[in-house]
């Protein structure tokens, strides 16, 4: 039977539905440390397709990457406990500053190092930047087809998979040839919940760098709970040319960021008093604004 | 060369709405730079398609006319754009910021290694100085977005790479023909020089486009709805105001998110821009990035239990007062005093 190796990319992601005064540090790039941190919406979207298709074919394995600072390792745990086999975080101060091109080399050169890989499965975007860039990006750096705003993967087969995409008129279905990467909308399937059992088994999951600040002996554990290692890669893991990491291998620059300043119109102010609305749809009406 | 390239998109024979404005915008840009404006059509049966595109000003259309080349696929569009630009090496480039935009731009950036912003809400032509490398750069696109949560406009630039590109989303910037007979000359590229065999790897086995029914954007009066709405029984309430005033509902990303409203009617920088002669937001916030969706609207009505959400701030009526109630008497006194 056949089994695919598929990698699903997801990304940490700061919550912007609560985001404070502090966000933003002064060189224009985000302060993460300040702020409430969650599994991309869309990654696990990314993350229920690839289930789908380990239920089919059970032998399948399903590695989540994520490039971030340490606490993305949440993600990975948060991925084991819905249903991954493994995660790797790519992390170092090397990689901080990136624009969706210079992550997008990072991340391909990490899934360079990673063998041979059938699907590469991502969410159609992040919510902290809206851009939708990584995922092709990551496939132009490889050589590898993409499908975007996949809603379904309708049918997965030895050489090809068939997925159905949600564009803004309509819908289209395509077949394509493996290796692939597929980027999946937030119209998809919601993520299946965590698993009892796996939250007992991976609670104990840490990479290298938790287990040092906890005092672990890491060597004892991971020989004896191979599965509980989240591999992490550095900068050091992967072949990197220096001039395409980080902020020096962003073609892209914040120049100015502005706070919103206001101006005020000179606004009516009214009640929900009958009267008082009723002015108003007088007055609409009388300007032919409505009507 | 170091021209400013514009990717139209086409759907059935039209030129999409985006690429038409983004051609409008490229002239402008065009006109600051003292350069040429160029578009490049890829697809099936192109022979007139010049008519819908060099009016707005376009000096050389380049067109790549094949039947494999409708309906768009990534790999065979990316080729003939990557390969086009590494002759013509165009110092700005515009595309939608659309499904096939979105699909193919960070495709080509990547291939280029030039930078792309997404979703843009303007354009600008301006200078940069670098302090670090006491570097100035002239002419540089500013390309400006709202960002993060919402309290920021960021200007993104590409001081190094080209093509300067970026992404904007249907209606946000708009479309006006420069001259009906402006002479333009159209180059037709030979196909097989810019695309190989192998990358028509894709089978399209079904394809169901239509026009959305929804036309939230050519609504003289737009009600729209947020999260603060609270249910989908209120929000019906929305749709009975736009139907009795001849108007359409529209939602914000929250309303959306939380299935209130469906996709197609979201409104703000990540859905489409609307600028209606009345807009009403119903428990709307009004963050920047639904803001820039509407904020050209020509008179606006809040109505919100929060006396101080930052939509009021750039409402002509301010009703501070729960929806469910207001609504139903706008829809009592419109009735009683229209004729």
């Amino acid at each position: 039977m056949k089994a695919y190796n598929i990698i699903v990319l997801a990304k940490q992601v700061p919550d912007t539905r609560n985001v404070g005064k502090d966000a933003m540090k002064a060189d224009g790039t985000i302060n993460r440390a300040v702020l409430p941190a969650i599994f991309n919406p869309e990654d696990l979207n990314a993350l229920e397709q690839a289930l789908r298709i380990k239920d089919q074919f059970p032998k399948s394995k399903i590695n989540i990457l994520t490039m971030g600072p340490g606490r993305a390792a949440d993600i990975i745990r948060e991925g084991l406990y819905r249903g991954a086999d493994g995660g790797i975080l790519l992390t170092d101060r090397a990689f901080a500053g990136s624009d969706t091109l210079a992550t997008s080399y990072a991340i391909g050169q990490a899934l360079k190092k990673m063998g041979k890989i059938d699907m590469i499965i991502a969410g159609r975007q992040a919510i902290d930047g809206d851009t939708a860039q990584v995922g092709p990006q990551v496939a132009e750096k490889l050589g590898m087809l993409q499908i975007t705003y996949v809603e379904e993967v309708v049918e997965a087969t030895d050489k090809s998979v068939t997925v159905k995409r949600r564009l803004e008129n309509g819908v289209e279905t395509v077949k394509c040839p493996l290796p692939l990467v597929i980027t999946v909308n937030g119209s998809a399937p919601d993520c299946r919940a965590r698993n009892a059992k796996r939250i007992m088994k991976f609670k104990k999951a840490r990479t290298v760098t938790e287990l040092q600040k906890e005092n672990e002996d890491y060597t004892a554990l991971y020989n004896e709970h191979p599965d509980l290692m989240i591999q992490e890669w550095t900068v050091n893991d992967i072949e990197t040319d220096a001039s395409q990491l980080g902020l020096t291998g962003s073609p892209t620059k914040v120049k100015t960021v502005e706070n919103v300043v206001l101006q005020a119109k000179d606004s009516k102010v009214i009640s929900a008093a009958d009267e008082e609305i009723e002015a108003m749809m007088v007055e609409l009406i009388k300007s032919h604004t409505i009507g | 060369m170091s021209n400013v390239f514009v990717y139209c998109e086409i759907e059935d024979g039209q030129v999409a709405d985006v690429s038409q404005e983004l051609l409008t915008k490229g002239r402008a840009l065009a006109n600051e730079l003292k350069c040429k404006l160029e578009a490049i059509a890829i697809g099936d049966k192109l022979d007139k398609i010049g008519d819908q595109i060099i009016p707005y000003g376009v000096d050389t259309l380049y067109i790549a006319d094949d039947k494999r080349l409708y309906p768009y696929q990534t790999l065979p569009h990316t080729s003939i754009v990557v390969n086009l630009f590494k002759e013509q090496k165009p110092q700005i480039a515009l595309m939608g910021a659309s499904s096939i935009g979105r699909d193919l731009g960070p495709r080509v950036s990547s291939a280029l290694h030039s930078g792309l912003t997404a979703d843009c809400t303007s354009l600008v032509i301006g200078d940069h100085y670098d302090k670090k490398q006491d570097k100035k750069y002239e002419n540089l696109l500013y390309q400006i977005r709202p960002a993060f949560g919402g309290n920021i406009i960021a200007t993104i630039i590409n001081p190094d790479c080209r093509p300067q590109m970026a992404t904007v989303r249907e209606g946000v910037m708009k479309k006006e023909i420069l001259d009906p007979k402006y002479k333009g000359k159209v180059v037709k590229l030979d196909v097989a020089k810019y695309v190989s065999n192998e990358d028509f790897v894709v089978e399209i086995i079904e394809r169901h486009m239509e026009q959305s029914k929804v036309n939230v954007k050519g609504a003289p009066i737009v009600v729209a709805g947020g999260y603060g709405v609270g249910s989908k029984e209120n929000f019906q309430l929305l749709y009975d105001l736009a139907e009795v005033l001849g108007g359409e509902v529209g939602a914000s990303r929250a309303a959306v998110d939380s299935g209130l409203a469906g996709h197609e009617r979201q409104i703000g920088q990540t859905g489409i821009t609307v600028r209606p002669k009345l807009y009403i937001a119903c428990g709307i916030s009004g963050q920047i990035q639904h803001r820039a969706g509407m904020e050209e609207s020509a008179q606006i009505i809040a109505i919100n239990t929060d006396p101080e959400a930052p939509i009021n701030s750039i409402a002509d009526y301010v009703i501070t007062g729960d929806v469910a109630e207001i609504i139903p008497k706008m829809i009592k006194y419109y009735k009683k005093n229209s004729k």
